[in-house]
């Protein structure tokens, strides 16, 4: 049994897998190179890192209106991240997810990105809102 | 959720599929959100670029198209927001004849839903502007925050595929901007320096979008004072907020509706101000500036440009010749285009050498290769919601006043 910790009831399915942590904010149209998998925006904390397959934990949703396409359409290509956490979600991320069936979790009892690190092994699930993180698997 | 008959009678598939599954998907959302019902909506608008519909996008809506009719036709007015290509324009920016065609699939497919193409993001300037109390399901972020803030109507961010479900249920779950409790101050900002120009507007947005934690903070600025600010300028500020804070409605007190006065707008006392001063302006546009003079590509856009934008272009390009190792770029909807070429000004721009787009919007049309299929890196703009985006499609971002671009363009470099 590793930590639990409980955020908002969420979308998609669970899943498991590594994350990939920064105290930065997200949108998919501002910050990455969609085509290549990784982060492009210069700013970003994760400047040149690939996010495809990882569970990606964030702060808060920026920017526009154009991730609610961009997240079907990267898992089309299977150039999407695994999950999203965030601290804050917007509806632009949670229509998103809706519409790619994609995992997302937000509103987490404490700060996500100070709980979880990069590396670290964790189990999403958005239909009780609960992550586990089991850092010995790691 | 509470539903009602007729959205029951949605969900059980009496409607079809397409309005079924847009409704599942609604009510996945306003669980995630905490809504209590849905609420009916006057109108969608739909931001669908190519760019960011993809094949896997453009498949999507072309299956939709594909159902009968009375199962796919929107049911409530649904707009359009900038579009992927210029079908008029694309070659002469050298943009790829893939995206055009996969834009012309799209297209097709928007037209066969009863979607009307006015591809614009500055619809509230040129066709049926919300009202107060008015909701709607609007899928750009520049025209959110102006109907919300400026015309006291009432949207969330609805991303595409949300405000395509709002146009085939002609309702939204009722959360956010949508509730008197959502549209409180949370917030407040005390302006001590009046911005001048679209630019300091724009600066304004980007200073207080960058304070912003969350979606769900509502900051109100005070201190705004002499002539009221003009459409354009709260078009600048509002989208430069929206698009650093993810903001989706701010009051400006003594000129947004909802803000007579500053106790009207908070519950209880106003928070302590958070200043912003001229030094902070002048910070900002020094974080976009440049390391020397070099220039490829002037952009005017983001959001589209007003008649009186354009016509102020018009005004600083006569009898001038952009520099022919640089180019200008200048979008607006189909609208305002229509009428600058009746009135000359669209001759006056493109005589100096620069191109006029129509019903697209620079980010919104694979920047990234264009940029590549150009040379362009450098990239001077008065916009700050562009310069907040660009930098991730591979351009180096410089913030200045039209008339300091356009001087520029001319030049051939960054003066």
């Amino acid at each position: 049994m590793g930590t639990v910790i409980q955020g908002h009831v969420g979308i998609g399915s669970s899943v498991s897998g590594e994350a990939l942590v920064a105290l930065d904010n997200f949108s998919a149209r501002y910050d990455l190179d969609r085509i290549k998998g990784i982060f492009s925006r210069p700013s970003h904390k994760l400047h040149g890192e690939s996010y495809v397959g990882k569970v990606l934990v964030l702060n808060a949703a920026k920017g526009g209106v154009a991730t609610a396409w961009m997240l079907r359409e990267m898992a089309s290509r299977d150039m999407a991240p695994l999950a999203l956490l965030l601290n804050y979600a917007n509806p632009i991320i949670a229509q998103g997810a809706a519409f790619a069936e994609f995992p997302l979790v937000d509103r987490f009892e404490t700060d996500i990105t100070c709980a979880i690190q990069t590396g670290d092994q964790v189990y999403v699930d958005p239909a009780t809102g609960a992550v586990t993180i089991d850092r010995d698997a790691a | 959720m509470k539903l009602n008959e007729h959205e029951q009678a949605i969900l059980a598939g009496n409607m079809g599929p397409a309005r079924q599954r847009a409704m599942a998907q609604q009510i996945e959302i306003g669980r995630f959100f905490d809504a209590e019902d849905m609420v009916e909506v006057a109108q969608a608008h739909i931001m669908a670029d190519t760019e960011s519909l993809g094949e896997a996008g453009v498949r999507f809506l072309e299956d939709l198209a594909d159902m009968p009719l009375d199962q796919c036709k929107v049911c409530i007015p649904t707009i359009t927001d900038p579009r992927g290509a210029d079908f008029n324009a694309y070659q002469r920016i050298n943009h790829d004849p893939v995206y055009v065609e996969l834009e012309r699939r799209a297209d097709q497919a928007f037209r066969a839903l009863g979607i009307l193409m006015t591809d614009t993001c500055i619809n509230y300037q040129t066709m049926m502007p919300p009202v107060l109390g008015e909701h709607l399901a609007m899928g750009d972020t520049g025209v959110v925050i102006y109907s919300n803030s400026v015309q006291g109507a009432r949207t969330n961010y609805e991303g595409g595929p949300s405000a395509l479900a709002a146009a085939l249920t002609g309702r939204t779950p009722r959360f956010g901007f949508h509730l008197d409790e959502r549209r409180r101050g949370t917030a407040c900002f005390d302006v001590t320096h009046q911005p001048a120009t679209w630019t300091e507007w724009g600066a304004l947005g980007g200073l207080i979008g960058r304070a912003m934690a969350s979606y769900y903070e509502v900051p109100v600025i005070n201190g705004i004072h002499g002539p009221a600010p003009t459409s354009d300028d709260l078009k600048h500020f509002g989208a430069a907020l929206a698009s650093y804070g993810s903001t989706a409605l701010f009051h400006m007190v003594g000129v947004t509706p909802e803000a007579p006065d500053l106790q009207t707008v908070f519950d209880g006392p106003a928070p302590d101000p958070t200043k912003i001063c001229k030094a902070d302006f002048e910070g900002f546009l020094a974080g976009y500036g440049a390391a020397d003079d070099a220039l490829d590509v002037v952009v005017f856009a983001a959001p589209q440009l007003s008649l009186l934008e354009m016509e102020r272009c018009a005004y600083l390009l006569k009898d001038r010749q952009v520099h022919r190792d640089v180019a200008l770029l200048i979008a607006t909807n189909p609208e305002n285009k229509h009428a600058s070429d009746r009135m000359g000004l669209t001759q006056t721009i493109e005589d100096a050498g620069a191109v006029v787009l129509e019903g697209v919007c620079f980010y919104q049309m694979h920047a990234r290769e264009l940029g590549e299929a150009n040379n362009w890196t450098r990239l001077m703009t008065n916009s700050a919601k562009l310069t907040n985006i660009i930098g991730g499609y591979g351009y180096e971002p410089v913030l200045a006043n039209m008339e300091r671009c356009i001087d520029s363009a001319v030049a051939g470099r960054i003066v």
